[in-house]
C-alpha cells in the first residue's frame, strides 16, 4: 500500500520536555485521518514537524515512499503539504486574492504581478470545493470561519495534496462546522488527503476513516473509525473512563447576583447589538447562554466586564451598580471573566506562566508589597495552581506561549476560578480541551455554584449548555428570548429558539 | 527557550561587536593601513592613561542615559526616537536653573539635576499622551519634539539667557557635577559625578522593570494591550508614564553635560546626536539596564579612542564611524547571527 504521508518513529524534544516520542502516524492517500490527544499531548508539534517548522531530533517521514527532509515550509509546500493553523496567518487589510498569492504571485511576461489571472484561478478553486469565497472581500470584513477558507484556498493555490487542519473547529459555529465538514468530504473525492486535528470526538466518528491516537507524546495506536465509538476513543486517549455527562445536584439559587436591566450596547461599528436585554443570575446558579455566534453575546460579556462601554440600561452585580465601571474595579467588584479569545485578552504569550497567573491579582499581597513584585510567591502560587488544574509545562517560568493551545486555557480557568469570584463569566471555557480536561473544568465550575457563586456560561456548544447549566437563556437578536430549564427541553427546541421563533418563546415565558 | 533568548541577548552583541572590529581590520588593510597599529591607537586612545579614561568615562556617561531613555520606552513597546530633544531640553532647563538660583550645593545641584530630569520628562509627556489619547505615532511626534527643542533652545540661549550670544556663563559651583578630586585622578579629564547618577539610573531601570508592579504593567502594556486592558490595567496610563520616565533619563544625559561636561550651553548647530547614539546602545545592549551601560562604555570608547588614531596610526577618525555603523548592521541584522548560532548547534550534535 502507498502512503500519501508516513511519520516513523518521531522523536521532538523541548527543554524539559519529550514532545513527540516515538510516534508513527501513516496518511493514506484520500482518507480523512484524525489525530486525537490530550492537551499537550504533541499534537500540534508532530503536525509543525511535519510542515517543517520544527526538526525531528529521530525518526523519518516519506512522502509517497521516498524518505525526505523537510528542513523548512517551503519544502513542505514543494512536497504538496499545506497546513491550515488554528491561529491564522493573514493579512487583514489586504483582499483574499492579495492574500492568497502572497509570496507565490503569479507574474506576466513583463514581471507584473497578474492579480486577475490569480483572481480567476481562485474562484475556480473555490467553486471547485464548494468554498464560496469571494475573492476580492478584505479579511477584516470577513467571518472568522471564511477566513478559515482562505487559508484553506492558499494550501490549494499552492498545489497542496495533503492539508493539515489543526484544530480547525474550536473556532467555527456550529452552522460553519457542518459546512466544513462538507468542504473536507470534497476535498478528499477530489483525491486530496486530509490529517485533522479535533478534540470533537462527535466530528472525528461524523468524517474521518481513521484516527490515531497519542497519550503523553507516545503513540498509543491507530484505529478504524467505523469499528469503534466516541467511548472507546475517549478512554484510548485518557487511559481511564471518561463521563460525558456531569454529575450535579440539584441547583439552590439564592439572591441576585447579576442583574441586567434594559441593557444597550453598540459595537464597534456602532450598530447596537446587545438590545433592552433583560437578564439575572443568582448566587448558586449556573445559567447558561445559548445563541448563535452574533447575536450580541460578545457585547453583553464586554459590557459587564468593562471591556466595552454601554449606552443605557443597568448593570448590577451584588446590588452595586458597575455599568461602565474600569475593569479593574468591576473585578474587585468581585466579577471574573475567562475571556473568549485567550490570545488576545486571557494570556501576555511573553510572560511566564507564573507570571501570567497573577495577571489580575499583581498588585495586591502577597504578590507585591508597597509596589515591589515577591516573586517567590508569585510563583509558588502559579505552582499550586498548575497542579490543581492540570495544566501541562516544564515550568512555571516557561513563557505561555509555549505552552500547548489547551494548557494555556487550563491556565486562565485556574487563574479566573482560583479567585473564586461572586459572579463568573465563563466565555467558551472549554473551546480547545480534550474531554478528560472538560469533564474536570465542568466539574470546578459545579464546585463554584456549590459554594453559592452566581455563574454565567457563554458557549456554542448545545452539549455544554444543557448539561452544565441549571437554566438556559436563549439569546436572539441582541435580547434574551426565553428562559427554559435543560430538563424540560431538548436540542431541537433550543434551535428553534436561537433562530428567533417565538412561537414557543411565548408560551414559556408566561 | 527563557535560556536560549538570554544567551541570544548576550552572544548576539558580542559576535556583532567583533565582526564589526574584524570588518573594520579588513577595512584598513584594504585601505592601506595596518589594523593591529589602528587598533592598538584606538585602545590607547580610549584607556591609554588616567587623561584618555577619564574623557572616555565622561563620554559614555550621557549614553547609558540616552540608551535607557531608549530602551525604557520600548518595553513597553514605544519607540522612543524623541531621545535627541529630550537631552536637549534636559541640558537647557539645567543649566538655566544652575545659573538663576542662588542656593548652597546640597539644594541648587540636586535641583538642577531635577530639572532636566523634569524638562525631559515632559518632553516625552507630549507624546505619550497623543499616542494614548489620540493614537498619534509616537515616532512622527517624537521626531517633531526634536527639531522643536533644538530650534527653541537656541532661541533661549540667544534671546532669554544672554544678550545675543552663542555660550550662556559657566553655572556656579554650586549646580556643578565637576569633581576636582576625580580630575586630579585623571589628569585633568573632564570626567565628573554624573557618571554615579547613570550607574544609578541604570540600576533604577532595571529594578522598575523587573521587580516592581510598574515595570510588571510597563511590559505587559509593551506585550499585549488587550490582555494588560482586560486585566485592569490603564493602558493610556502606563503609556504616557513610560515615556515620561524615558524623557526623563534622556534629560538627566542633557543634564550630565550641562553641569558637569560643559558647565554651560551654547547655540546648536545641529543634533548632539546623544539621543540618536542612544538608540543604537540600546539595540547593542539588548535593551537591558546593564547592558547599555556596557554598550554605553563600548561606544565611549570607541568615540575617545577614534581621535587616537590619526596621530600614531595615520587611520582616519572617520574608520571609526564605520565600525560603529558595522556593529550596529550586525546588530540590527541578528537573525542572520541567531540563524548562524542555530546552525552551528545542530551540526555539534
Ligand atoms: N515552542 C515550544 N517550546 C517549548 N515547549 C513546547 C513548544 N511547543 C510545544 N511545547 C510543549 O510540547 C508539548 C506538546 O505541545 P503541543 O502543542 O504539541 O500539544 P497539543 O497536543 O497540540 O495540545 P493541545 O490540544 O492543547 O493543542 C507541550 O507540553 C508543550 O508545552
Ligand atoms: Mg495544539
Amino acid at each position: 500500500m502507498e502512503y500519501a504521508i508516513e511519520m516513523l518513529n518521531i522523536r521532538k524534544e523541548f527543554p524539559g520536555i519529550v514532545a513527540n516520542d516515538n510516534i508513527t502516524i501513516q496518511l493514506k492517500k484520500g482518507e480523512i485521518h484524525a489525530l486525537l490527544g490530550e492537551n499537550g499531548a504533541g499534537k500540534s508539534t508532530l503536525m509543525n514537524v511535519l510542515f517543517g517548522l520544527y526538526q525531528p531530533e529521530k525518526g523519518e517521514i516519506r512522502v509517497k515512499d521516498r524518505k525526505v527532509n523537510i528542513t523548512n515550509p517551503n519544502i513542505a509546500n514543494d512536497l504538496g503539504i499545506g497546513m491550515v493553523h488554528q491561529h491564522f496567518m493573514l493579512v487583514e487589510p489586504f483582499t483574499v486574492t492579495q492574500n492568497i498569492v502572497l509570496g507565490k504571485e503569479p507574474t506576466n511576461k513583463f514581471g507584473k504581478i497578474d492579480i486577475a489571472k490569480a483572481r480567476k484561478e481562485i474562484q475556480e478553486l473555490s467553486d471547485r470545493y464548494g468554498l464560496k469565497v469571494d475573492p476580492d472581500s478584505k479579511i477584516s470584513d470577513i467571518s472568522v470561519g471564511m477566513q478559515q477558507r482562505v487559508e484553506i484556498l492558499k494550501t490549494l493555490y499552492r498545489g497542496a495534496e495533503v492539508l493539515i487542519f489543526d484544530e480547525p473547529t474550536a473556532v467555527l459555529t456550529p452552522q460553519e462546522i457542518s459546512e466544513l465538514m462538507e468542504i473536507m468530504r470534497s476535498l478528499v473525492k477530489e483525491g486530496k488527503s486530509i490529517i485533522l486535528i479535533t478534540h470533537k470526538l462527535k466530528e472525528i466518528m461524523e468524517v474521518c476513516d481513521r484516527c490515531t491516537v497519542i497519550r503523553k507524546g507516545k503513540g498509543i495506536g491507530t484505529v478504524n473509525v467505523s469499528e469503534t465509538n466516541a467511548t472507546e476513543l475517549a478512554s484510548l486517549m485518557v487511559g481511564r473512563e471518561v463521563h460525558f455527562k456531569t454529575e450535579k445536584k440539584e441547583a439552590q439559587p439564592g439572591e441576585n447576583v447579576l442583574q441586567i436591566k434594559n441593557l444597550y450596547v453598540k459595537d464597534s461599528r456602532k450598530v447596537d447589538l446587545v438590545k433592552g436585554l433583560d437578564l439575572e443570575v443568582k448566587a448558586g446558579e449556573i445559567v447558561g447562554i445559548a445563541g448563535v455566534d452574533g447575536n450580541g453575546q460578545s457585547e453583553l460579556i464586554e459590557a459587564i466586564t468593562g471591556l466595552a462601554k454601554t449606552n443605557s440600561g443597568s448593570i448590577r452585580v451584588n446590588n452595586k451598580e458597575i455599568s461602565n465601571f474600569s475593569p479593574r474595579k468591576i473585578t474587585e467588584s468581585g466579577v471574573g471573566h475567562i475571556p473568549q479569545d485567550r490570545h488576545k485578552y486571557g494570556l501576555v504569550l511573553d510572560y511566564s506562566i507564573g507570571e501570567n497567573i497573577v495577571l489580575q491579582t499583581y498588585y495586591k499581597k502577597p504578590y507585591s508589597k508597597a509596589k515591589v513584585l515577591n516573586y517567590k510567591e508569585i510563583f509558588r502560587k502559579a505552582e499550586d495552581l498548575i497542579k490543581e488544574y492540570d495544566v501541562r509545562t516544564p515550568s512555571v517560568y516557561t513563557k505561555a506561549r509555549a505552552l500547548s493551545g489547551g494548557n494555556q486555557q487550563k491556565a486562565i480557568i485556574g487563574r479566573e476560578v482560583d479567585r473564586s469570584p461572586d459572579l463568573l463569566i465563563a466565555a467558551q471555557p472549554t473551546r480547545g480541551l480534550d474531554v478528560g480536561a472538560i469533564e474536570s473544568i465542568h466539574k470546578k465550575l459545579i464546585e463554584e455554584r456549590d459554594k453559592g457563586k452566581a455563574i454565567l456560561l457563554i458557549s456554542f456548544e448545545l452539549d455544554e449548555i444543557m448539561n452544565v447549566s441549571d437554566r438556559v437563556a436563549v439569546m436572539f437578536d441582541g435580547k434574551i428570548v426565553a428562559n427554559v430549564k435543560p430538563e424540560e427541553t431538548n436540542e431541537q427546541e433550543l434551535g428553534l429558539l436561537m433562530a428567533g421563533s417565538r412561537v414557543k418563546a411565548g408560551e414559556r415565558n408566561q | 527557550m527563557i535560556s536560549n533568548n538570554k544567551m541570544f541577548g548576550i552572544l548576539v552583541p558580542i559576535i556583532s561587536v567583533l565582526l564589526g572590529l574584524i570588518a573594520g581590520a579588513i577595512i584598513m588593510l584594504g585601505s592601506g593601513h595596518n589594523p593591529i597599529r589602528g587598533y592598538v591607537a584606538l585602545w590607547n586612545g580610549a584607556f591609554g592613561d588616567g587623561y584618555t579614561l577619564g574623557e572616555t568615562i565622561r563620554r559614555t556617561t550621557p549614553l547609558i542615559l540616552t540608551g535607557l531613555a531608549v530602551a525604557f520606552a520600548f518595553k513597553t513597546g514605544l519607540f522612543n526616537i524623541g531621545a535627541e530633544g529630550q537631552v536637549i531640553i534636559g541640558w537647557l532647563a539645567a543649566v538655566w536653573v544652575g545659573l538663576v538660583i542662588d542656593a548652597p550645593m546640597i539644594i541648587h545641584l540636586p535641583l538642577s539635576v531635577l530639572a532636566g530630569a523634569i524638562a525631559g520628562g515632559l518632553w516625552g509627556f507630549l507624546p505619550g499622551i497623543l499616542k494614548a489619547k489620540l493614537g498619534v505615532h509616537e515616532v512622527i511626534v517624537t521626531i517633531m519634539m526634536n527639531y522643536i527643542a533644538l530650534f527653541t533652545t537656541n532661541e533661549i540661549i540667544r534671546s532669554v539667557l544672554t544678550d545675543g550670544k552663542t555660550t550662556t556663563e559657566s553655572i556656579p559651583q554650586t549646580a556643578s557635577l565637576a569633581s576636582a578630586w576625580l580630575q586630579g585622578l585623571t589628569l585633568y579629564s573632564r570626567v565628573h559625578y554624573g557618571i554615579l547618577i547613570a550607574l544609578f539610573a541604570a540600576f533604577l531601570m532595571w529594578f522598575i522593570i523587573e521587580r516592581t508592579t510598574y515595570g510588571y504593567e510597563l511590559k505587559a502594556v509593551g506585550f499585549n494591550q488587550h490582555a494588560s486592558n482586560y486585566s485592569g490595567m490603564n493602558v493610556s496610563k502606563n503609556i504616557i508614564l513610560s515615556m515620561v520616565i524615558a524623557g526623563a533619563f534622556a534629560g538627566l544625559a542633557g543634564a550630565m553635560e550641562g553641569l558637569g561636561t560643559y558647565g554651560s550651553i551654547s547655540v546648536m548647530s545641529g543634533f548632539t546626536n546623544l539621543g540618536f547614539d542612544g538608540i543604537a546602545v540600546a539595540l547593542l545592549g539588548s535593551n537591558h539596564a546593564f547592558g547599555i551601560v556596557i554598550a554605553a562604555l563600548l561606544f565611549g570608547a570607541l568615540k575617545e579612542g577614534a581621535g587616537e588614531m590619526p596621530t600614531t596610526a595615520g587611520v582616519p577618525t572617520e574608520l571609526v564611524d564605520i565600525i560603529i555603523a558595522l556593529i550596529i548592521f550586525f546588530v540590527a541584522s541578528s537573525y542572520m547571527i541567531r540563524w548562524a548560532i542555530l546552525r552551528f548547534k545542530k551540526e555539534e550534535k
